[in-house]
Order: C-alpha cells, then structure tokens, then sequence
C-alpha cells in the first residue's frame, strides 16, 4: 500500500516547500555579485541534487531487485528513474535559464558542472528505450536493473566534477574557505532542500501508488470478468506479480 | 518575521529570469497533477465498470 500517509506527506511538502521559496524570496539577502537572480539557486540547486540522490536510489532499487527477484523493486527503481528524468529536465530548463541571466548564454559547454549533468541527464534518457526494447519481461527487468546500477555508479562523478573544476564561472558556494554561504542564505537553502526532497518522495509515492492501483484493477477485472491473462505485449513498464 | 515584513518587494529588472525559472517549475508540477487527474478518472471509470460486472455476477450465478 504506497497510498498511506500520502496525504500528510504532501501536506508536509506544501508546506516545506512554500515555507522554503518564501524564506529564500524574503528572509534571504540578495547576493553581493548576482543580485536578485541567485534567487534561482534555491530552485535549481536542491532540484539537481534531490534528481542526481533519485537516480542512485533507483540504482540501490535495482541491486535489491537483483538480490531477492522481487519486481517490486523493479517498479521502484522504474519510478525513481522516472521521476529524477522530471526533475532532471526541470534542472536542465532553470540552470539555462540562470546561465542566460548571469553569463548572457543560454548553455555553456566548456563548463563540467553542466555537461556532465547534461551526460548523466542523457544517459538515463535512454533507460525507458532500452527497457522497451527487449520483449521478454524478465529479462528486460533484469537488463534494466544492471543498467541502473552501472548508470547510478556515473552519478557521483557529477559531485566530483563539481570539486575538481578549475573554472570559477559556476557558483560553488559551499564549504569554501573564504566565504560560504551566507547564514540566513544557508537556511534558506536547507528549506527548499528539504521541500524538493519531500516533494519527491511525494510525487515517487503517488505514482507507486498509481502502477499498484492499476495493476490491482486488471488483476480483479481477470477474475471478475474471467478474461485471460493477456498475450505479451511490448511494455516499457514492470510487471507487477499482482497484474 | 520583521526581517519578512521588513524586506523590499520592489522587483529589480532582471527578476524576469528568476520568475521564470520558478514558473517553469509550476509548469512541469502542474502537467503532472494534471496527468495524475487523467489516470485517476480512468482509475474511477474502470472501478464503475468493475462494480457493474460484480452486481451482474450474482444474476448470472443464480440463472446458472
């Protein structure tokens, strides 16, 4: 049951994210350099890393569903994919968006921090053709689950690129020796980080809740009607055991 | 919340950039409620049919 405590999840979320996007617009100063476009920072920021921890999850997903066979993990690791491909195509638009604002181009491509995101953004990108590629359900859950781990191991490599980075065009505010983020910028930013984090929990637990509703709903219709279990059919979804 | 009331919510020029990035947020939030909406009132439609088919049952049993 995916759909418990959905309702005081997304109330938290509301809340944490709305109490986030305030503290950031009026309770944050303005920056010294940019001004008031490093607002952007609360947005775009805690969405690339709430994306970049949902790929790995999904990659943690996939060893569990190699370990025990179970493809409820299959479907959870699915779904984190999923929802961090969202996330990532937010990051993708709001970074373009500030690099415009702030460098007077829209995609800078001698600059790590954003090819590789863009790298890792594409990799998975190609996760559902794969995954609807192979017609066989088993073996393409498990192909999809080797994909996953091997994609999610790239991932810390975009942490990486960050810290080995010589240029200074991207903002690295964290933990540097002369400076760091202001206090009350800081606050700022663990609200909204916290609020993007709930606010995937959330949305990865709604569409849980949605593939276990539909494959209960054409699990009860096969006994109801007495229909035969469907023939195979191309699918880039899981299986549920239930459907 | 002084520090709240107190803040200037006078916008500078570039604030376009900033609403936008925020908007384009909303955007993406808004197309999947409304994606969720769709399977939900798909969800509802099937469980009516379902409901139909179980009322029936019964009949069809007893005509047996």
């Amino acid at each position: 049951m995916y759909g418990t405590r959905l309702r005081a999840l997304s109330i938290a979320t509301l809340l944490t994210l709305a109490g986030g996007f305030a503290l950031a617009a009026f309770y944050a100063p303005e920056d010294a350099d940019q001004g008031f476009m490093q607002k952007i920072l609360y947005l775009h920021v805690p969405m690339a890393i709430v994306a970049l921890c949902g790929f790995v999850f999904g990659a943690v997903c996939a060893i569990q569903h190699l370990r025990t066979g179970a493809s409820r993990w299959d479907l959870r690791s699915y779904v984190a994919i999923h929802m961090s491909l969202i996330f990532g195509a937010g990051v993708l638009v709001t970074g373009s968006i500030w690099a415009r604002a702030s460098w007077g181009h829209w995609w800078v491509w001698d600059e790590p921090t954003l090819v590789s995101f863009l790298i890792v953004f594409l990799l998975y990108a190609t996760y559902q053709p794969l995954r609807f590629s192979i017609e066989d359900r088993d073996k393409q859950s498990r192909y999809a689950s080797v994909f996953a781990i091997t994609a999610g191991a790239f991932v810390p490599l975009n942490f990486l690129a960050v810290r080995l980075a010589q240029t200074y065009t991207h903002p690295r505010v964290f933990a540097t020796t002369d400076g760091g983020l202001e206090p009350r910028m800081k606050l700022a930013f663990y609200v909204c980080l916290l609020g993007m984090a709930l606010l995937y929990a959330t949305l990865w637990k709604y569409e849980m809740a949605s593939k276990n509703t539909s494959a209960q709903i054409k699990a009860l219709r096969r006994r109801l009607a007495g229909d035969e279990p469907p023939g195979p059919r191309r699918s880039a979804a899981p299986k549920l055991e239930s459907a | 919340m002084t520090a709240i009331l107190a803040a200037d919510v006078t916008l500078p020029d570039n604030s376009g950039y900033v609403v936008a990035a925020y908007l384009v947020f909303l955007v993406l939030l808004l197309i999947y409620v409304g994606i969720m909406a769709t399977k939900l009132s798909r969800f509802e439609r099937e469980l009516t049919e379902l409901n139909e088919l179980a009322e029936k049952q019964p009949e069809t049993r007893e005509a047996a």
